[in-house]
């Protein structure tokens, strides 16, 4: 009657043997992020081995993107990294300025760059919400979100919607800042200065918190660059590897910031470092803001967006890591031949069963907040 | 006829009620609590404030459908529950909730029992309860909830341990294992127990925390834990005994703790006679909001810390807590023969 | 009076459930009829003015033996089903042989009991504390302090024994 379930429940096979559990975690699982399934080896309570299973919200974005004009895309690009939107119609839009040569205006590249920096620290409130959350403080979640509604509400001022901004376009920007908006960042800049230590002090020096993240998940430099980590994974294993600075973009080379790189490559050197990220960005935001110049918000653009023949890459640094843009044009659509897109993501996510191998059971949650991802971007 | 049978039973059905009633309320309070720690306001919509959720919540309960698992053990998988229930209510025949005071021309004592074994009483009836647990994983039938609920008990028994030895350390401060007595200790030696045994007092507090599965110790039934936990397969009231149950195990624990370390129903400095005034605050009441600080200290805890994993959790327990709290003991024992 | 219906009412509460113990066929509800039965000898301990054996046998024994019990038979991989009882190498009639010989002698045991006078009570007086724990507290630190701690350095070799031999690695 109910030898069953002790045959099935026991890690024994035979008396005192040791058998590997196979366990399933996903795809609906609170702590997975989104619809993301791991298959788990255990030896008793020790991961063996895990499989990433994705696929869970593709919804053809690359393959929609040859049916659409290349201003259409804008807002598909918005659904991939929905924690980040904006920094997704940024990558997208200079990829395409990038294959037409086209030249955007100071004032859109600054103010760009402001929402990108917002966005940084949006989708860094997500992380440390979600992330602190799995860990078991639920408290740091509330506060994380209640900061990262000042940042939606300051979107939603400027384009009318709090996720899925739709809010560059090929050249520039759609619309220009309301009055008084910049004010409305410095003053949120101020705001956020306070938050963020008391996320420090609900997290960075807890015992418990330290025990949690010390340690798990450790990773070295080389490793991390052979597996194709990039963003805060790999700089928290110590490569000083940041788009804004290798290769500036936008109006990144005339901002003054710092980029924190981690020592060992645990998940605790990641905390950390998107923690200081947080300041950085706020550093950049302030700057940017006080400097906004004047002038048209959009560059010379065709009517009609219908690049020369030829293919470009094109990369930024999102929340996540590198975001790049493949795209190639065949001259004579307005809609490309080929959209292709480089997630931060998906690459980190490779990484994750090296990362969890050695680890227990409840590490693995830990883990997959560390490395940060977003199953939008994975799957598209 | 009137003292041996009739007030006893008095006293049990009020000290019950009250119980049964706090325990739906700490629901209410738990909820309240970490909302306003988490700038949100909590359950708002049912009464005023919210006051009438618990009522609202054991409706909904008590109208879920019975899902009980096909191969199930009925038995034991409706026991269970029940199993965890018991043992916290019937902890509170010793518990004192004051002296005896004179009421309509009797002298009744504020306190249903003084078992001379009252301290003993207490943590075996709380051994007891961990079948409850084990019984629930068992009786699930399915793999995930009896891992779940082997681990939640092994840290229950291992943290058993741990608080036993700090009780130890009460009982040689007041001499004896009578709530009563080491109530009326407190009030001979003038000091709170809590103020001489302050070890004893941390690892009292910790350890109950881990032996009411609380947070931070709370691993075993957290959504995070992949083996759903030991409640996996139980809904509708059963569920919800569990979890008035780990309610009724809080209280139990802060009265506990306040009786022993906090002086019970004494007021603050009870032999200095310039605070008389403060006697105007009857007994029961001091005890009560003791208790209280305690419960919401408990649910400050939970708002406020991460969680421990498992293997952490069990290395404390057995690697910190046991050692500190023989080491108290000893350091203890030695003071008490020195100062004889 | 009251002390005769109490005690039989017990006694046939803790047979009862000394029977069901070995009849059940399932282990673990055999092993919660044990813990019943720990439990309703304690009630006979407080019968017996002994309250402090009574709670120290729902501590140790119902609290934490018989959950030990209870996790080796959670976890032991049970092979046989319950309904499988019916060894093949039962030896039936050696055991029924056995307990009528078990039988004959405790009867025997009883029958020589009532006929002797009744023994001289307990030194219970002469100890200079009263009440059970401080009794048995007593006794076992002064009279009975080497097997006291004998027993405990036994428990603690059993303890140390089953971390080795459970542990997989070191």
């Amino acid at each position: 009657m109910t030898t069953n379930a002790f045959e099935a429940a026991t890690v024994h096979g035979e008396m005192f043997d040791t058998n590997e559990l196979v366990i399933n975690m996903g795809p609906q699982h609170p702590s997975t992020h989104g619809v993301l399934r791991v298959v788990l080896r255990l030896d008793g309570e020790k991961v063996v081995d895990a499989e990433v299973v994705i696929g869970y919200l593709h919804r053809g974005i690359e393959k929609l993107s040859e049916n659409r004009n290349w201003t259409q895309i804008i807002l598909l690009t918005d659904r991939m990294d929905y924690v980040a939107a904006a920094t997704s119609n940024v990558g997208y839009c200079e990829t395409v300025e990038k294959l037409m040569a086209i030249e955007v205006p100071r004032r859109a590249k600054y103010i760009r760059t402001i929402l990108m920096e917002l966005q940084r620290i949006a989708s860094h409130c997500l992380w440390v919400g979600t992330h602190a959350m799995d860990i078991g403080a639920m408290t740091v979640f509330l506060y994380a979100f209640r900061e990262r509604e000042l940042i939606l509400d300051l979107f939603e001022e400027f384009c009318g919607a709090r996720l899925t901004y739709n809010s560059m376009r090929i050249g520039g920007l759609p619309l220009d800042i309301p009055p008084g908006w910049d004010k409305k960042v410095l003053a949120f800049c101020d705001i956020m200065d306070g938050k963020i230590d008391e996320y420090e002090t609900l997290l960075t020096h807890n015992r418990i918190w330290l025990e949690r993240t010390k340690g798990v998940g450790v990773i070295s430099g080389a490793e991390a660059t052979a597996l194709g980590l990039c963003g805060p994974a790999l700089r928290g294993s110590g490569v000083a590897r940041d788009v804004r600075k290798d290769e500036p973009y936008s109006a990144y080379a005339e901002m003054d910031f710092d980029i924190p790189v981690g020592v060992q490559g645990d998940t605790y050197d990641r905390y950390l470092v998107r923690m200081e990220e947080f300041r950085q960005s706020l550093r950049i935001i302030r700057q940017a803001t006080q400097g906004i110049p004047e002038g048209p918000i959009v560059g010379k653009v065709p009517r009609l967006i219908k690049p020369a023949a030829g293919e470009t890459y094109h990369a930024i640094e999102s929340p996540k890591g590198e975001l790049g843009y493949f795209i190639v044009s065949d001259g004579k659509s307005t809609n490309p031949y080929r959209f292709r897109v480089r997630p931060p993501s998906f690459c980190n996510l490779q990484a994750l069963p090296r990362l969890v191998r050695g680890h227990l059971v409840a590490d693995v949650v830990a883990l997959i907040g560390s490395i940060d991802i977003v199953l939008g971007e994975v799957d598209r | 006829m009137i003292d041996t049978f009739i007030i006893p039973t008095l006293k049990i059905l009020i000290v019950l009620n009250a119980t049964l009633v706090g325990v739906s309320y700490m629901t209410l309070l738990e909820r309240k609590v970490i909302a306003w720690a988490q700038s949100r306001l909590g359950p708002m919509r049912v009464g005023p404030q919210g006051v009438l959720q618990p009522i609202a919540d054991a409706v909904k309960l008590i109208l879920k459908e019975d899902i009980t698992p096909s191969k199930a053990d009925k038995w034991v998988f409706t026991a269970a529950p029940v199993i965890s229930m018991v043992p916290a209510l019937i902890v509170y025949a010793v518990i004192p909730f004051g002296p005896v005071v004179r009421l309509f021309g009797r002298d009744v004592s504020l306190y249903i029992t003084d078992v001379n074994v009252g301290l003993l009483y207490i943590v075996s009836v709380a051994s007891v309860g961990v079948y409850g647990i084990i019984l629930a994983g068992y009786a699930s039938n399915s793999k995930f909830p009896l891992l779940a609920s082997l681990r939640a008990s092994a840290q229950l028994i291992s943290y058993e341990v741990a608080v036993t030895l700090t009780l130890v350390s009460v009982i040689l401060m007041s001499g004896s294992l009578s709530m009563v007595s080491i109530v009326n200790a407190q009030y001979n030696a003038h000091v709170w127990f809590g103020f001489v045994q302050p070890v004893a007092f941390v690892i009292f507090v910790i350890g109950s925390l881990a032996e009411t599965n609380r947070a931070p110790f709370d691993l075993p039934e957290a959504e995070q834990e992949l083996t759903g936990g030991f409640h996996t397969e139980y809904s509708g009231m059963r569920f919800a005994l569990f979890f008035l149950a780990e309610y009724a195990n809080m209280i139990v624990v802060s009265s506990v703790a306040t009786t022993l370390f906090f002086g019970g129903w004494l007021r603050p400095f009870p032999n200095v006679a310039a605070l008389h005034f403060l006697d105007v605050i009857p007994s029961w009441t001091w005890f009560l909001i003791k208790s209280f600080v305690f419960l919401y200290l408990f649910i400050w805890i939970r708002a406020t810390l991460p969680r421990y994993r498992y293997d952490q959790l069990m290395r404390l327990g057995w690697k910190v807590l046991i050692p500190v709290a023989i080491l108290n003991l000893v350091v203890t024992g030695i003071v008490k023969v020195m100062l004889l | 009076m009251a002390h005769a219906i109490a005690f039989y009412t017990l006694a046939a509460f803790i047979l009862g459930f000394a029977i069901l113990v070995v009849t059940t066929k399932d282990t673990v509800h055999s092993v919660l009829f044990l813990v019943l039965d720990f439990l309703f000898v304690a009630a006979l301990y407080v019968m017996l003015n002994a309250p402090f054996l009574a709670v120290i046998q729902v501590l140790v024994y119902a609290g934490g033996i018989v959950v030990l019990y209870l996790f080796v038979v959670m976890l032991v991989n049970l092979k046989r089903p319950p309904e499988a009882h019916s060894d093949p190498h039962r030896m039936t009639k050696f055991g029924f042989g056995l307990a009528g010989a078990v039988l004959i002698e405790l009867g025997a045991i009883v029958v020589s009991g009532y006929m002797k006078a009744p023994a001289v009570t307990s030194p219970a007086q002469n100890l200079p504390v009263s009440g059970n724990t401080e009794q048995v507290g007593w006794l076992l630190y002064t009279n009975y302090l080497i097997p006291f701690e004998i027993a405990s350095m036994l428990l603690l070799v059993a303890m140390i024994g089953a971390i080795v031999l459970a542990k997989r690695e070191l």
